[in-house]
């Protein structure tokens, strides 16, 4: 393994500690419990907005943190989720009495851990509410699985209830509007390679030279199918199509667009693979309001990409748009 | 009877057996789930160790502060889950200097509990429930049919072995290998493993 880190037991807390460095405008780092939050945090009668979950996704969810997104992120060991009292001491430290939202992506652990915290937070009548993402169209939502894991569409359920927040809209408002679009986006992500986990050491999986992960999750979980490696239009076709299908999106319907890396594909080929998604889309009749395209949720060092497709309204569109100033995400400001 | 000492002994020896599997239960990790139990268990056990109060703590006080550091040191799902047991075994035998055979009996079906009601697993959904459930079951019944701890104990360990086992031939239902459908046929659940741990730790250590 070779890494650019000094210390397994550390990466977590250096890296943090470097985004602190870079953008001290931006966001504070506490080491114990460890949270970031935004340098201006508590901020006037806002709601505040938590997330967090295992490291290794960067810029998610720490990169995100700042105006118009994110109050705080709690961090936890890479591919870990955090534990109840980073959840609970952010909470505390960037509430400003008009309640606090939390972002959670459905995995086991997340859930449980957030849950804990926002248990210990309504002790001291915190008004506490939870949105749940779970928009990864290559597991199946059953009573057969742990149901849809949380991936790009986190990134868009920040951002717009973000701008809502900094608005200082309701915290009723805040929940209604990560809730819809939790419910508008859908993704599914590819691997070329495996990610390696520094603790661990050595690729979570194998994969030959000519085959592919489709399906694949943010941790390195194997997906639902290895397949030989195709064109990277083809391959778009295979993430593209479930996603809009399982949106039901039809001709004159609009989107936000992402097309994110997973961490080792160069941006070269993460345009490729957007401009098949774009055609697909134009093909349908679907505008395309805005794009992503880059690093914005990754897994480590694994090579591969994901598509995530969010259905907008005027709504949603006038909150993307609003201003935002976080490490990984800035416009209007 | 396990007394106070017995208690500490078993979480010691909990802390050791999860040390030395740390690597294996990672790779057993790394095929079905996302490549971190075993190093989040030695994290969380190795808290455990040094948070544990000093001696002469009644087995309530020693076994809730196993519950706290688990929750707040480990994450994943694995912290709440074990620490939720523990939190619960401490309350089953709360304010306890000796454990009668019914304590013991009490203490790890409240943990067991605990982790069902947390996890809303069910047997055969590929968890720490498979390997849990038998154990406690064999341990009640031994216990109630008058055997020794010590026997009752062993029987548990043996129990949750086979039920570890059997997760193997098993698709998940729970957690992240459930995202795998078929494809986690062939795989030991990792949580079941470190649970065959647990009930080998107190085979070796409470009597």
């Amino acid at each position: 393994m070779k890494k650019l880190i000094n210390r397994v037991d550390t990466v977590v807390d250096d890296a943090c500690e470097g985004l602190a460095a870079a953008h001290p405008d931006l966001v504070r780092f506490n080491r114990e419990p460890r949270y970031i939050m935004r340098a201006d945090a508590p901020a006037r009668g806002k709601v505040a907005l938590v997330s967090g979950g295992g490291s290794g996704h960067e810029p998610l969810h720490g990169g995100f943190v700042g105006h118009g997104m994110l109050d705080a992120a709690c961090p936890g060991e890479v591919f870990t989720s955090p534990v109840p009292d980073q959840m609970e001491a952010a909470g505390r430290a960037v509430s400003a009495g008009a309640g606090v939202l939390f972002i959670v992506k459905n995995y086991t652990g997340d859930i449980m851990n957030f849950d804990l915290a926002a248990e210990l937070l309504k002790a001291d009548d915190i008004d506490v509410r939870s949105v749940i993402v779970a928009d990864d169209v290559a597991v199946k939502d059953s009573l057969y699985t742990a149901g849809r894991r949380g991936v790009g569409d986190t990134v868009f359920v920040e951002k717009i209830a973000g701008a809502a927040a900094e608005s200082l809209a309701s915290i009723s408002e805040v929940e209604r509007i990560a809730k819809k679009v939790a419910g508008g986006g859908r993704s599914m992500g590819m691997a070329l390679t495996s990610c390696t986990v520094p603790a661990k050491g050595s690729p979570t999986f194998e994969l030959g030279e000519n085959e592919m992960e489709i399906g694949i999750g943010i941790h390195g979980e194997p997906g639902r199918q290895r397949a030989a490696v195709r064109t990277v239009d083809e391959i778009i076709e295979m993430l593209g199509v479930p996603v809009i299908d399982d949106l039901g999106l039809k001709r004159g319907d609009t989107v936000i667009a992402m097309t994110n890396g997973m961490g080792g594909t160069p941006l070269i080929e993460l345009y490729i693979a957007h401009n098949q998604l774009a055609k697909m889309l134009k093909d349908r009749g679907v505008t395309v309001a805005h794009a992503l395209v880059g690093n914005y949720i990754t897994s480590l060092d694994m090579q591969g990409c994901s598509v995530t497709l969010l259905r907008v309204d005027e709504e949603l569109l006038r909150l993307w748009n609003a201003p935002v100033h976080a490490p990984g995400l800035r416009w209007g400001m | 009877m396990p007394d106070a000492t017995s208690v500490r002994r078993f979480i010691e020896q909990f802390a050791l057996l999860v040390d030395q599997h740390a690597q294996e239960l990672t790779e057993l990790d790394a095929a079905i789930g996302d490549a971190d139990h075993g190093i989040n268990m030695r994290r969380g056990m190795r808290a455990v160790i040094e948070r544990l109060p000093a001696d002469g703590s009644a087995p309530d006080v020693l076994l809730k502060s196993v519950g706290s550091s688990l929750i707040s040191k480990v994450g994943g799902a694995s912290g709440p889950l074990y620490g939720t047991a523990f939190l619960r075994a401490s309350k089953a035998v709360a304010g306890k200097a000796e454990l009668e055979p019914a304590d013991v009996s009490a203490l790890f079906r409240a943990a067991l509990q605990g982790v069902v009601e947390l996890g809303k697993a069910v047997r055969n959904d590929k968890t720490m429930v498979d390997a849990f459930e038998p154990a406690v079951d064999v341990l009640q019944t031994s216990l109630a049919d008058g055997k020794s701890i010590a026997d009752a104990l062993a029987a548990a360990k043996s129990a949750a072995q086979a039920g570890s086992d059997a997760t193997i031939d098993l698709v998940a239902r729970k957690g992240r290998a459930s995202y795998l459908g078929d494809r986690a046929r062939g795989h030991r659940d990792p949580g079941s493993a470190s649970t065959a741990l647990l009930f080998a730790a107190a085979a070796e250590t409470l009597q």
